[in-house]
């Protein structure tokens, strides 16, 4: 199946990465001591490696091939993938959905509450990733700054708790709105731009908020940040902090309901089409007659309202913030989500943020490599597939012909 | 009188080197139309191999000159074979592909050379060797202009002559401009464009790494994330001074420099960072083809 030129290949590329790894990777100084160390294992380590995965990658291209190969001519039919069989048949999705719900309900009595806080961080990527899925996904605006948003809303909650005492469900939806109009004052400024640069300002735009949170002290305390923030209330009802976990579970449980509802149907509204006919071709989408400010800018303020949301329970779930949870960071785990689950698919973004967030806090041995793996998995995800782990569907309508009797 | 000549020197400074990182971005964006995101990583990792040379060179008592050269030589080397491997794994099996895809892949790359470097040496600020001595004829301007102000505007004004003569008059110069203009039209006429994406590649990155090492042996403390800020300012600078533009990525580098430099002197050193990206929104806004770019026309 592999050729000897093919092996030959793969050791050519295993020597280059052993070069070029060579000085990072070998050597390791010490100024201060003055001591050189040479780490001659991790050299070995690098050859294996770049070998295994260069194998694997042609293994991966000779397939590919073979199947397109076969799909021609004719000795394979494409199958439908599994999982929009399941998505499309009712007597498979609703028992299945009803699983899941089931599951998620009981979920805090069947695990610690440790973990069930750690479900909560996943819920609220969920909502990130459909937040910012609405962005990138659905109207193809690349946004690298979706964190401001996230700070902009647990900022509003934190501050307005701290000077005017003012409860969570007061500000959730203030928190929203402020976090849809930061969205709209970004949005503007940057309609003109095409992809690349958008994506740089709102890079430039995200920093500029963390920066200024970190150096204003008299509005936000600084670096030191915020703390004592009031958790949800409940009726005023005084909870134990394990309660208090548990009603947060379910309050983000509903969150995640609503989004998913609301994005589904914005999906199929009129502004949704137009957002996708806008990601697909902004001239003719232009020529369509859509208006594309109006298009852009509620795609902007729509994403940025759900990071709102999810800053404000953020805050009320730590009962501390301060700038150093909204770095660049953040927004490229949310971008990543969107990526590996599937850019514009709902059900893929809900899984991406479930395996992003749960498998590391489950891998805590490697949480060093963590970054490097999301790193490598915006990569290869776009490489290898780019439509994410579950592809998002285009709606077709078939048109069969009567059969002439 | 005299604060504001150390400010315009250390703008100076400041501006040669943005002007060298922003070389890299705006000659790929020229060829391929690709914001290279990884090539702030490209500048961190040429510094940190100049500091490694370096460090070791000394340990083993190496003459000054003899650690300079070899540093900057491998620290270029290295950071070309980077650039171009990046290129390789990263942007060309998406070539074809939407155009937002070879942008995600970018700054996956980006965050995966961070923290390759981050997990391979340390998060610790590292002290950087000072590798530009104090010139004796500087001694009676050293209170305002350091040696190494002067030693980083010589090298980079040597490489920026260096780099016009070779796009001007050489023939992968030549067929580096043929590309930027078409790349098809490029194709038929023979032009091999996969070698001459991946020569800019080469090129962009040893010029960062020349920037890298420079700069850190300046500010003498180098560490892992440096190319981040870095590479947004540079980014900056290449879109300030129109991207795509040679000239213009130099003027845009030192406009920023300096703009920077006297900003923090004269307003307020907390915000420093800000000052750079609220003049790139602000370009971007009323500018968006930079000082010397031509306005992009859309066609269907």
């Amino acid at each position: 199946m592999i050729s000897f030129q093919e092996l030959k290949r793969s050791l050519l590329v295993s020597l280059w990465f052993v070069f070029l790894t060579f000085p990072l990777m070998v050597i390791k100084v010490d100024p201060i001591e003055r001591i050189v160390s040479w780490r001659w294992e991790n050299a070995v380590f690098v050859a294996i490696g770049s070998f295994v995965v260069s194998m694997l990658v042609r293994v991966f291209f000779v397939q590919k091939q073979r199947r397109r190969e076969r799909l021609a001519a004719g000795t394979l039919v494409e199958r439908e993938p599994l999982i929009q069989v399941i998505l499309r048949e009712p007597r498979y999705l609703y028992p299945l959905v009803a699983a899941v719900a089931l599951f998620a309900l009981l979920f805090p009595f069947l695990f610690s509450t440790y973990q069930t806080n750690i479900m909560i961080t996943a819920l609220m990527y969920v909502v990130l990733g459909l937040g910012l899925n609405i962005v990138v996904g659905l109207a193809g605006l690349l946004d690298l700054g979706y964190v401001a948003f996230y700070a902009v809303g647990a900022y509003t909650y934190a501050l307005l708790n701290l000077h005017f005492d003012l409860g969570f469900w007061l500000v959730l939806p203030i928190g929203a709105m402020m976090a849809a109009l930061f969205g709209v004052m970004l949005g503007f400024p940057v309609l003109r731009l095409r992809g690349d640069y958008l994506a740089i300002v709102t890079l430039g735009f995200g920093e500029i908020i963390r920066l200024i949170l970190e150096n204003w002290n008299e509005f936000s305390r600084g670096p030191s940040g915020i703390a004592n923030i009031s958790r949800p209330g409940f009726f005023g009802v005084e909870m134990s902090l394990e309660s208090a976990i548990l009603y947060l579970y379910y309050l983000m449980m509903a969150l995640v309901v609503i989004t998913i509802f609301v994005v589904n149907r914005l999906q199929d509204s009129r502004i949704g089409r137009a957002w996708i006919a806008l990601r697909e071709d902004e001239i003719a989408c232009q020529a369509m007659g859509i208006d594309k400010t109006k298009t852009k800018l509620t795609a902007f303020a729509l994403g940025a309202t759900w990071a709102g949301m999810v800053g404000v329970v953020f805050a009320a779930k730590t009962t501390f913030i301060n700038p150093a949870s909204f770095t660049f960071m953040e927004s490229a785990i949310i971008l990543c989500i969107v990526v590996l689950g599937g850019m514009g698919s709902i059900l893929g973004v809900i899984i991406g943020a479930l395996v992003l967030i749960l498998l590391p806090e489950y891998l805590r041995a490697f949480s060093d490599y963590r970054m490097l793996a999301f790193g490598a998995v915006l990569v290869t995800m776009m490489i290898f597939r780019p439509q994410g782990i579950i592809a998002n569907v285009r709606r077709t309508y078939r048109f069969e012909k009567k059969q002439a009797e | 009188m005299e604060y504001f000549i150390e400010l315009l020197f250390s703008g100076l400074t400041r501006g040669s080197i943005y002007a060298l990182i922003a070389l890299g971005y705006t000659m790929v964006y020229g060829i391929i139309g690709l914001i290279n995101f990884a090539h702030g990583e490209i500048y961190m990792i040429g510094a940190f191999t100049s500091f490694i040379v370096a460090t070791v060179l000394s340990i083993y008592g190496f003459p000054l000159l003899a650690i300079v050269l070899l540093a900057g030589l491998a620290a270029a080397v290295w950071s070309a074979s980077y650039g171009f491997t990046v290129e390789k794994v990263a942007y060309r099996p998406l070539r074809h592909a939407p155009r937002l895809s070879p942008l995600i892949s970018a700054i996956g790359m980006s965050m995966f050379l961070q923290n390759y470097v981050l997990l391979a040496q340390t998060s610790d600020f590292l002290p950087f060797p000072q590798l530009i001595p104090d010139f004796d004829f500087m001694e009676p301007y050293a209170h305002v202009v350091a040696s190494s102000d002067l030693a980083i505007l010589v090298t980079t004004a040597l490489v920026m002559v260096g780099l016009t003569l070779l796009i001007k008059f050489s023939r992968i110069g030549k067929a580096m401009r043929a590309t930027a203009q078409d790349r098809t039209m490029a194709m038929l006429v023979g032009i091999n464009v996969d070698r001459v994406i991946s020569t800019t590649f080469v090129i962009g990155s040893a010029l960062a790494a020349i920037g890298g090492m420079l700069i850190a042996s300046h500010v003498g403390q180098i560490n892992f994330f440096i190319g981040f800020i870095a590479g947004i300012k540079a980014f900056t600078a290449a879109v300030l001074g129109g991207i795509g533009s040679i000239p213009g990525a130099v003027l845009g580098g030192f406009v920023l420099g300096l703009t920077e430099s006297f900003a923090t002197g004269y307003v307020s050193s907390d915000y420093e960072d800000v000052f750079a990206f609220s003049l790139l929104v602000l370009i971007l806004i009323f500018k968006p083809s930079g000082l010397l770019g031509k306005a992009d026309i859309q066609k269907v």
